[in-house]
């Protein structure tokens, strides 16, 4: 068994999958094409409702 | 579209003080701040609205560049805070454009930020990858009859190859299974990622597992000990920890 701690330099495929599809979000889920390979699914509809808010203050 | 907007990180208690993280390193050296609607604050820092407008996000989120940049510093604010208090991490790229939004969003949606506070209060995460290790197959092609024929003869010999990597894939898989289900019970709860693609993870070998375990903090003597034993001369194992809780501090 390997056992590598987080603050080494972490391989950002296990970043991704947390980051992408953890964490507290809103809603809907769309799939982003990653350098070819569908790999992460990101919120991008809770992203861009969070990120609409810029475009009407 | 110019100014300044803000990046959320976490979502903590709110007794979260400024000073507990003013040494934290916010995306483009920004500084992080606090923003505090009881009984939950938001870990904030004032970004550039042009690099995280809807439209240029779409864009940036396929630069991998750009993309390990915010994640990696997204992660150092959240993992470093972790180790401090608990925190709900928020999905990367969350951004509002001014602080009232942001408190509006902290009392509209305050049951279920501390909901999701309580699931991982005290807890931490563990990853858990599994590979079959290349070049471990075993199983011989049964019944290789010499042919008199050496094109029927290569044709038969791939295809028993295929026939024998088959098998050992759904054994490997199924032990994966196995442990998986053993880790489970071990855990307060469990997430199973998809399968990362090698082309990513620059491995040889083929991922059979990828999984995450929330378990009390501390060492996790129970389940190391569990993934020792699940490793075989197929399956080789990765674990990886402790993480911030970000597959479990989720909403419901």
């Amino acid at each position: 068994m390997t056992l590598t701690a987080p603050r080494d330099e972490l391989a950002l495929v296990d970043l991704l999958d947390r980051l992408l599809a953890g964490g507290v979000v809103l809603a809907g889920d769309v799939t982003i094409s990653l350098a070819g390979v569908d790999l992460v699914h990101v919120s991008l509809r809770a992203l861009i409702s969070s990120v609409s808010t810029l475009v009407e203050p | 579209m110019t100014g300044e907007a803000l990046y959320v990180y976490a979502i903590a208690d709110s007794d979260l003080a400024e000073a507990e993280v003013a040494a934290l390193r916010a995306i483009d050296d920004g500084f992080i701040n606090v923003i505090t609607e009881a009984p939950v604050a938001a870990v904030v820092s004032t970004v550039d609205a042009d690099k995280f407008s809807a439209s240029a996000l779409r864009e940036n989120l396929e630069d991998l560049h750009w993309l390990e940049g915010i994640a990696r510093a997204h992660n150092t604010v959240v993992s470093d805070l972790a180790r401090q208090r608990p925190v709900a991490p928020v999905r990367l790229a969350t951004v509002f454009v001014s602080e009232d939004n942001v408190r509006e969003m902290l009392r509209t949606r305050a049951q279920d930020f501390a909901g999701a506070l309580d699931r991982v209060r005290g807890r931490c995460e563990w990853a858990l990858k599994g590979f079959l290790i290349t070049g471990s197959v075993t199983a011989k092609p049964s019944g290789s009859t010499e042919s008199s024929s050496p094109g029927r003869s290569y044709l038969e010999r791939r295809r028993a190859e295929r026939e024998s990597r088959n098998l050992q894939l759904e054994s490997v898989f199924a032990e994966a299974e196995t442990l998986h289900q053993r880790l489970d019970g071990l855990s307060l709860a469990s997430k199973r990622y998809p399968l990362q693609d090698r082309r990513l993870t620059g491995y040889r070998d083929e991922m059979v597992l990828n999984a995450a375990y929330l378990l009390p903090e501390g060492e996790p003597t129970e389940l190391r000990r569990a993934v020792d034993n699940g490793q075989s001369q197929q399956l080789r194992l990765e674990l990886v920890g402790p993480w911030a809780p970000y597959s479990f501090a989720t909403l419901e």
